[in-house]
């Protein structure tokens, strides 16, 4: 679906949307492959306490050919591409003030489509109380700056746990995943990072490269563009959707060299169908539940026909899937599961919709520990306004209303569901986990 | 008249990997102005889909339609260049009538058997939707003389020739060419020769429409057929069909002839359109991609009644083949577990049914020393057949194929032991084609 404004408000109009104080969206830039990482230099910015991490953040930088800048001083009319601000070692607020003071000067000289991101450690339990208000006035500060932000830039932090390292490979890939135009549609989020064994280097081109990955609800909108995605990243992708839906869903498999599954993932055997469709191509490494219907009701007239379906498909499933896979001793497994802001902030006629994507949200935190015992992560994606035939059906003035709302000023496009949760699915993001990663352009609803 | 059959020759196996076909639509509805090359790619990308075969090489396709435009003398090599196959895969048209899908199966596994190829897919479209429409011949005769003329004037005089009437086009016809008579008619004498009953022929119709919906309910088509043009099952299927709703139709073919008729448009087949598509390879190409095994392809006969000097009803050439596969694959009836036999007409399966249990038939036609035997009618078209599912001409070979695959696989794994089925098609010009599946 067209987003006029946007277009508008980007064309040769955009002076006069600026004089009259409009909102101005900007056009996101999204990833391509081969594309550079950042639009301009990255500025590397510290506390004292941090240096030696800001040091080992700056190495890995300069290995991805990025220009890597530690002093905020620029040539006249040159802007950076990103500022990474690493309070890792930062143990009392005071600390925080000069690095933070730093990347203030600097904002005003953001390319568009910057990015700011923060490395900090995430406030953990026995956490003095002073070391504990250091560390969770982050979030404050990203989330503020987020909204602040203009021309499609972006504060997101990575929050590292245990002892994470700030050059582990998750954390590199976290960093790398935010300062790269893949998140473009995530806006003042903070992601815990933990300590993981997992491999590096890998090929940023081709992070799944090896992997047979099982996406559900695949023939069409945000699906498609999970398994289209995914086989960018070099995965194997079965593709999985009701019968009812199966010329487009072979159409997507065709169209990246992948397998067609037509599955009603409400089977009783759908998991043994998903194990038996992967096996030929080397068995189950990733596992995207993303099939999902709505059956908006007010809860006063809602009857069994509208709330039973919803948490059959989007809730009951999964969690039957999950269990079945895990009892055919499947290891390792990566998941990652399609929950909304809805579930999150909750929203009027969707009570059945938002306790399915709620319990999405606390089934992978739950599930953590788990998958973490089998060598597996499960995460959840949060995405906020998503262009897509579901969206397309909203009314015209709540659907121009629903863009404007978030710090991005616009919806996001099912590329940039498909890019967190084809990020999360990655070998480098295994010290991710249990963790739900919105993205929704910073929209104003729930956390 | 009889001669030992030789004994069935060791190759190697020709497996069955899966099947996959367009939902089969009823002629003038849903794939109106839709091709045989548009239905037979669907099918096909179907089939790559489910199996992961974009770009892969195969053997050979093999396919046809029954009713094909001059345009597309090279149908299945256009619908492969039009797939996600490898455009290097061969392929060639077949035409047998209606067993035109079950001879492109018998052509590629017989290669595969052989060692010249390890893959292969099999098939057939046919729409009557989008059917060739002929001019009349004189026409057609005015036109090419002006085409062969070498002078303005010898052209002009040619085009002189073409009268008003001409230029009706030719009606269409499923008549046969020698006996002028459709083929509804054909089978209306051999039912009325059987003395088949309008409610035999009903009851036979009731369960194809009850058995196929139960099928689709059971989800047993999920992975056999692939959506098309917003069909997403058969719509000739009537679950909610009755004895006495069918009871109540009138009859269509057979009004000339002494006997009561009792053919009607319930218990004969409609006008369809369709396509379908069957993979087949050898044991070690199905191994090496770890792709399911339904079945085995075991072997296959032909035959041919001489139904044009009424020694023989017209569809029933495959009464005389089963016998034949059967013996010399040293199988009796009892041997099955399914019988797959193409309801073009209800009466058409009863009156094979009836040929198979009468012992003087036997005796003078396949020189048995009594009837060939008694169809258990609980291994019959379990899943449905053409009388429900329609019956778009050369589709319906690979319908039957890997429904019958996927059968035998299921029955083996729930015994334990082997299971075979039968695969019977009659055709137009009093032809025939048998096939045997088997578990493996």
């Amino acid at each position: 679906m067209t987003d006029s404004y946007l277009n508008l408000a980007n064309g040769t109009l955009k002076p006069v949307f600026k004089k009259l104080g409009l909102p101005q969206p900007a056009i996101l830039r999204r990833y391509r492959p081969g594309s550079p990482l950042t639009v301009g230099p990255v500025l590397v910015v510290s506390d004292d306490a941090s240096a030696g991490d800001a040091d080992a953040v700056a190495k890995v930088l300069s290995g991805w050919d990025v220009d890597v800048r530690r002093s905020p001083e620029t040539a006249e009319g040159e802007r950076f591409g990103a500022v990474v601000l690493v309070l890792t070692g930062a143990e009392t607020p005071a600390a925080v003030s000069a690095p933070v003071l730093t990347v203030a000067g600097t904002l005003r000289r953001l390319a568009g489509n910057g990015r700011v991101v923060s490395i900090s450690r995430a406030v953990a339990d026995g956490d003095a109380p002073v070391l504990a208000a250091t560390r969770g006035g982050v979030e404050g500060l990203v989330r503020s700056l987020g909204k602040e932000l203009r021309g499609g830039s972006t504060a997101n932090g990575i929050q590292l746990t245990g002892d994470a390292a700030v050059d582990s490979a998750s954390a590199v890939a976290t960093l790398r995943f935010f300062l790269s135009a893949k998140s473009a549609y995530v806006d003042g989020q903070l992601l815990p990072v933990g300590p993981s064994d997992a491999a590096g280097p890998v090929d940023w081109e081709a992070p799944l490269a090896g992997q047979v990955a099982v996406v559900t609800g695949a023939a069409r909108g945000i699906g498609a563009a999970i398994a289209r995605t995914m086989a960018r990243d070099g995965a194997k992708v079965v593709v999985i959707d009701v019968p009812p839906a199966g010329e487009s869903l072979a159409t997507v498999a065709n169209e990246i060299g992948g397998v067609a599954l037509q599955l009603d993932i409400t089977a009783d055997d759908a998991a043994d169908k998903i194990l038996a469709a992967t096996k030929p191509l080397g068995g189950l490494d990733i596992l995207v539940h993303n099939a999902g219907i709505t059956r908006d009701k007010l809860l006063a007239n809602m009857t069994a026909d509208k709330w039973d379906p919803v948490i059959a498909v989007n809730l009951t499933a999964q969690l039957q899937i999950n269990e079945r896979l895990l009892a055919a001793g499947v290891e390792g497994l990566r998941i990652v599961s399609l929950a909304s802001t809805t579930g999150l902030a909750g929203n009027r006629g969707q009570t059945n919709y938002g306790y399915t994507k709620a319990g999405v949200i606390a089934n992978a935190a739950a599930g953590a520990p788990v998958l973490a015992a089998t060598g597996g992560t499960t995460n959840a994606v949060a995405p906020g306004w998503i262009e897509t035939e579901m969206t397309a059906k909203v009314p015209a003035l709540t659907r121009t209303v629903a863009r404007r709302m978030p710090s991005l000023g616009q919806g996001g496009l099912p590329v940039d569901i498909a890019e967190a949760i084809s990020f999360l699915a990655s070998g480098p993001a295994a010290g991710i986990n249990g963790q739900t990663l919105r993205v929704c352009g910073q929209h104003m609803v729930g956390k | 008249m009889s001669t030992t059959p030789s004994p069935v020759p060791s190759t190697r196996e020709a497996v069955i990997i899966g099947g996959n076909r367009i939902p089969f639509s009823r002629a003038g509805k849903k794939y109106v102005r839709t091709s045989n090359q548009d239905m037979f790619t669907a099918a096909l990308e179907g089939l790559v889909a489910r199996f992961g075969l974009q770009g892969e090489r195969l053997g050979e396709v093999v396919g046809g339609a029954v009713l094909k435009h001059s345009k597309n003398f090279n149908l299945i090599r256009e619908s492969v260049l039009g797939s996600s196959l490898a455009p290097t895969t061969p392929a060639y048209d077949v035409q047998q009538a209606c067993a035109t899908g079950l001879e492109a199966a018998i052509a590629v596994t017989n290669k595969i058997k052989l060692g010249q190829i390890e893959s292969a897919i099999a098939g057939g479209t046919d729409t009557v939707s989008d059917a060739p429409i002929v001019v009349s011949d004189r026409l057609r005769a005015a036109l090419l003389d002006a085409n062969h003329a070498k002078t303005t004037g010898a052209k002009v005089k040619a085009l002189l020739q073409i009268r008003p009437k001409d230029l009706a086009p030719a009606t269409p016809s499923t008549g046969e060419p020698r006996t002028h008579l459709s083929m509804g008619e054909h089978q209306a004498i051999t039912t009325a020769k059987w003395g088949i009953t309008r409610e035999a022929q009903d009851e036979i119709a009731y369960n194809s429409h009850q058995n196929l919906a139960r099928a689709w309910e059971a989800g047993f088509f999920d992975d056999l057929v692939t959506p098309f043009k917003g069909l997403t099952r058969d719509d000739n299927l009537r679950p909610d069909t009755s004895l006495e709703k069918l009871a109540k139709l009138k009859p269509v073919f057979g009004a000339k002839l002494a006997d009561p008729a009792t053919m009607t448009a319930g218990n004969s087949t409609p006008l369809t359109d369709g396509a379908s598509a069957v993979l087949f390879a050898s044991r070690a190409w199905a191994e090496e991609r770890e792709l399911p095994i339904l079945a085995k392809f075991v072997d296959a006969e032909t035959a041919a009644v001489d139904f044009v000097h009424g020694h023989e009803g017209l569809l029933m050439a495959p009464v005389a083949a089963v016998p034949r596969l059967l013996a010399r694959n040293g199988l009796t009836l009892d041997d099955l577990d399914f019988l797959e036999i193409h309801e073009a007409f209800a009466s058409t399966v009863l009156t094979t049914l009836a040929a198979w249990e009468d012992e003087e038939y036997c005796r003078t036609e396949f020189g048995l020393d009594g009837a060939f035997g008694k169809v258990d009618r609980s291994k019959l078209n379990v899943n449905g057949s053409s009388l429900a599912a329609g019956h778009p001409f050369a589709a319906t070979g690979g319908r039957i194929i890997a429904t019958a695959a996927k059968l035998v696989a299921a029955k083996a794994k729930e015994t334990g032991r082997p299971a075979r089925a039968l695969i019977s098609v009659c055709a137009a010009g009093g032809l025939g084609a048998v096939a045997l599946v088997e578990s493996v």
